[in-house]
């Protein structure tokens, strides 16, 4: 189960998007998930849905994948909805039972809290499901870099976001091992009160902690031992430059946008086929 | 006390792209003190099979009968399973957690809910089980030895005083005497106690020494399993599928190409040397 | 001078009680003498503990010594202008191969050194597809490490340490996590690469089949060097090795075991033709 997280996780395969530079993707995702707070409709769910399927399709991702990467948040999801079906009163009545009422408003706000959700994720995660992490972390130390300015250390704090993108898998897999480990050893992880349960996954964390301290400590010595010494005299392997491709991405991203900010403005709030 | 497995399959990840079959169709009994090795090299489901020993992982299709009852029935106690089949993983120290040596292997038999006084009483047996020394009980887990560690990490399973012990390769990464320490220590548990005991091994050379059975795996699936000598007797075929006979096999297949008159299922140091020896004195 | 010389090499750190107070001064490494040539292949054995990952570590100058001089390419360690010539001669190796990989994806991980050298974006691509074919790990040079098994990890580590240019390279136990697999696979790697690259080469290890090919084998113990020769040399003394937790091959075992039952066979027999050879001889 632990291991259904696709957040952080690169799939390698070979499509415009994953050649594009990641200052694109990492503002284009952005813009995306800004166009879903700016329109409240059928419609524009419906051009923000075009737009994403495109995206996927073009990404040469597996539906399959992405949707797998959902399972984290299923039950964010299900209480999201569960709120705002049921809680919101006014509205025409549409079912009624016991004390719970639903209404038609009700279950369009649920909806789309809903779609909205899926969308953020499904958004990021494509962004990183064709970026590397490291080209990611490129691309923000890249559009960044004016913070330098400001003394924000801009270079450390990609490279621990690098560093932390690859060491999750790792330490989700050890977490797997050392649950199984101590209940191998009789160790109860699942029932008790809350605070029982917190209580029981010290066998858990105490090791898990030992484990992380353990290989940031060998890592530092590995990097040191391959010369790094911060950003400072560093080159790239891959450095960032813009192709055509990437003012292609920006321009069609901006003319989405456009259309959404116009369908948000213009189309009148009842256009809402139920 | 037996472990039967009736047609075991397990499927990783079932119906998506990462879909892997761990385990195809395994049959297998294991007798109350029996020693039983399990090779196979990396991938070939040896882990996933000894985490089915104690209802870790639970069979896709199959059944599995300790003592006679199916440990899959909904009423079964897999607490209790768990007890009584003490699985070791690899590299077993980095799950100790506790301020003190004693105190971590009482984690098991406190997880069984017994007093604190018996939980101590049994942390002492099994920390002298494993011959770990008296001084050191006191002493935080952490600053031990690697060595130590791992006697400290088996004696937090057999302080719960399974009847069943399987070790998944308990010498990784030790140096050749602390290795040969561990070996020689759950040689001489096995022979002391009526415990049944099974190791995972990489090393041919350990398992030849050690243990009166074989398994080998390969590919999820069983591919031999009777005495070391019988399965080494196959090594071109363990060759095939990346694994090998002990060296002294190799030295007397090729003493006997060279027309020497030689037993060739030779398994350890001794009996190669009582063979050339006699060899000789004929 | 010689690629690597040691001199009086002390290395020593201080006990602390529960308090953090200094209660006495542990002495990993202690006055050890070592010269390395340039492209010699010398190992290094010794059980946990011994004090031979500390003396890896100076090689690196990840740690310096705190009496005597470890002198790398001609460089001092203790001279810190020099720290990162020393790290650019001398590459390494370590034992977990999870804890070692920057890089999220093969290619980038060994384009990590040179661009902490500074190299030239061209001469790093060229470098690190240079270096990926020297370990044979060229086709996976897209993938991610964590789907890889123990020894293509511990390659690409190699590869990482191979970009960088080094004239030497210090494996501290790269194969004590690997399977025998994957263990075959390092040690070949290692073969290949002196084949190729003329490097000198430190393996630290204490699988004794690993080290038969070496020039020079040193042996430690409590932080000092307590024996040292060829393999043959040092192989022929099973009793010796034996004292400092070590083993040897089976095959010398077993030529030990023959010897010592009144057989005419020579010491420090290394592998199995060696003993067939002897053995027929007699007959």
């Amino acid at each position: 189960m632990i291991r259904d997280i696709t957040i952080g996780q690169y799939y390698p395969a070979n499509s415009v998007i994953h050649r594009m530079d990641p200052r694109v993707k990492i503002t284009c995702t952005l813009l995306f998930l800004i166009s879903l707070f700016l329109q409240n409709s059928v419609l524009g769910y419906g051009i923000a849905t075009v737009f994403l399927v495109t995206v996927i399709k073009i990404s040469k991702v597996p539906v399959k994948f992405i949707v797998k990467g959902l399972k984290a948040i299923v039950i964010i999801l299900l209480i999201t909805v569960g709120f705002n079906l049921f809680l919101t009163s006014d509205g025409t009545i549409l079912v009624k039972f016991w004390v719970f009422k639903i209404t038609d408003k009700g279950l369009r706000i649920a909806v789309f809290m809903a779609l909205r959700l899926i969308y953020l994720i499904i958004g990021s995660s494509i962004m990183t499901l064709t970026t590397t992490p490291n080209s990611l972390t490129d691309g923000i130390e890249k559009l960044l870099a004016p913070l330098n300015k400001l003394h924000v250390p801009v270079h450390e704090i990609a490279m621990m976001m690098s560093i932390a993108l690859r060491f999750i898998p790792i330490l989700i897999e050890e977490t797997d091992k050392i649950m199984k480990a101590q209940i191998a050893r009789g160790a109860d992880l699942e029932s008790g009160n809350m605070i029982q349960k917190a209580k029981a996954m010290i066998p858990v964390l105490v090791p898990l902690f030992i484990s992380a301290f353990r290989r940031a400590n060998d890592l530092a010595m590995a990097m040191e031992a391959r010369c790094y010494r911060g950003g400072e005299g560093r080159t790239k392997m891959k450095p960032l430059t813009y192709a055509t491709r990437d003012f292609v991405g920006y321009g069609i991203t901006f003319v989405y946008l456009g259309i959404i900010i116009a369908v948000g403005r213009y189309v009148p709030f009842h256009i809402w086929i139920f | 006390m037996s472990i039967k497995l009736e047609h075991i399959n397990y499927i990783y990840n079932p119906d998506t792209v990462y879909e892997k079959q761990a385990l195809k169709d395994i049959n297998l009994t294991i007798e109350q003190g029996e020693f039983v090795g399990v090779i196979g090299h990396t991938g070939s489901g040896k882990s996933t099979l000894i985490q089915h020993l104690n209802g870790l992982m639970k069979a896709t299709s199959g059944t599995l009968f300790y003592d006679g009852k199916d440990i899959y029935a909904p009423e079964y106690n897999l607490k209790e399973l768990r007890t009584q089949v003490g699985l070791v993983f690899q590299y077993p120290e980095h799950q100790l957690f506790e301020i003190d040596v004693l105190t971590d292997v009482c984690f098991g038999p406190k997880n069984q809910g017994f007093s604190k006084d018996e939980c101590i009483r049994r942390a002492k047996e099994a920390l002298e089980l494993v011959g770990f020394p008296e001084k050191y009980y006191k002493q935080s887990p952490f600053e031990l030895s690697g060595g130590q560690k791992r006697r400290v990490a088996i004696a937090g399973v057999l302080a719960m005083r399974p009847k069943v012990l399987v070790l998944d390769e308990p010498t990784a990464g030790l140096d050749p005497k602390g290795r040969d320490e561990i070996l020689d220590q759950i040689a001489f548990l096995h022979k002391q106690t009526d415990l049944t005991v099974i190791l995972v091994s990489h090393s041919m050379e350990d398992v030849a020494k050690y243990v009166n059975r074989l398994i080998v795996m390969n590919e999820g699936e069983k591919l031999f399993d009777a005495t070391p000598r019988e399965v080494f007797s196959h090594y071109k075929e363990l060759e095939r599928i990346g694994l090998a006979a002990p060296q002294v096999t190799y030295i007397m297949h090729a003493l006997k190409e060279k027309g020497m008159d030689l037993p060739v299922d030779v398994t350890t140091i001794e009996e190669a040397a009582d063979a050339i020896m006699r060899s000789f004195h004929d | 001078m010689d690629m690597i010389q040691a001199e009086k090499l002390i290395y020593e750190y201080a006990k602390h009680d529960e308090e953090g107070n200094i209660i006495g001064m542990n002495r990993a490494i202690d006055e050890v003498d070592l010269q390395v040539s340039q492209g010699e292949f010398v190992a290094i054995l010794g059980h946990n503990g011994s004090g031979k990952s500390t003396l890896a570590k100076q090689i690196n100058a990840i740690l310096v010594p705190t009496g005597g001089t470890m002198w790398v390419n001609g460089k001092d360690t203790k001279d810190s202008k020099e720290l990162w010539n020393v790290r650019q001669s001398a590459g390494m190796v370590f034992q977990n191969p999870d804890n070692q990989i920057i890089g999220t994806v093969v290619e980038e991980d060994v384009g990590f050194g040179p661009e902490n050298l500074g190299v030239p974006t061209e001469e790093i691509w060229k470098r690190v597809e240079d270096s990926l074919k020297a370990v044979g790990m060229i086709e996976y040079r897209t993938n991610s490490p964590n789907k890889l098994s123990g020894g293509q990890k511990q390659r690409v580590a190699i590869a990482g340490v191979v970009a960088m240019a080094p004239q030497c390279i210090v494996l501290d136990e790269p194969t004590a996590m690997l399977d025998p697999n994957g263990r075959k696979d390092v040690i070949h790697t290692i073969q290949e690469l002196r084949k190729r690259k003329q490097v000198t080469v430190i393996l630290i290890t204490h699988y004794m089949e690993e080290v038969v090919d070496a020039d020079q084998v040193y042996v430690m113990d409590s932080g000092r060097i307590v024996m040292s020769g060829t393999p043959r040399e040092v192989f022929s003394q099973v009793e010796e090795l034996k004292k400092y937790r070590m083993d040897v091959p089976q095959v010398t075992m077993l030529a030990e075991e023959l010897r010592k039952r009144g057989l005419k066979i020579p010491r420090g027999i290394l592998r199995t033709e060696e003993l067939v050879e002897a053995l027929c001889r007699l007959n």
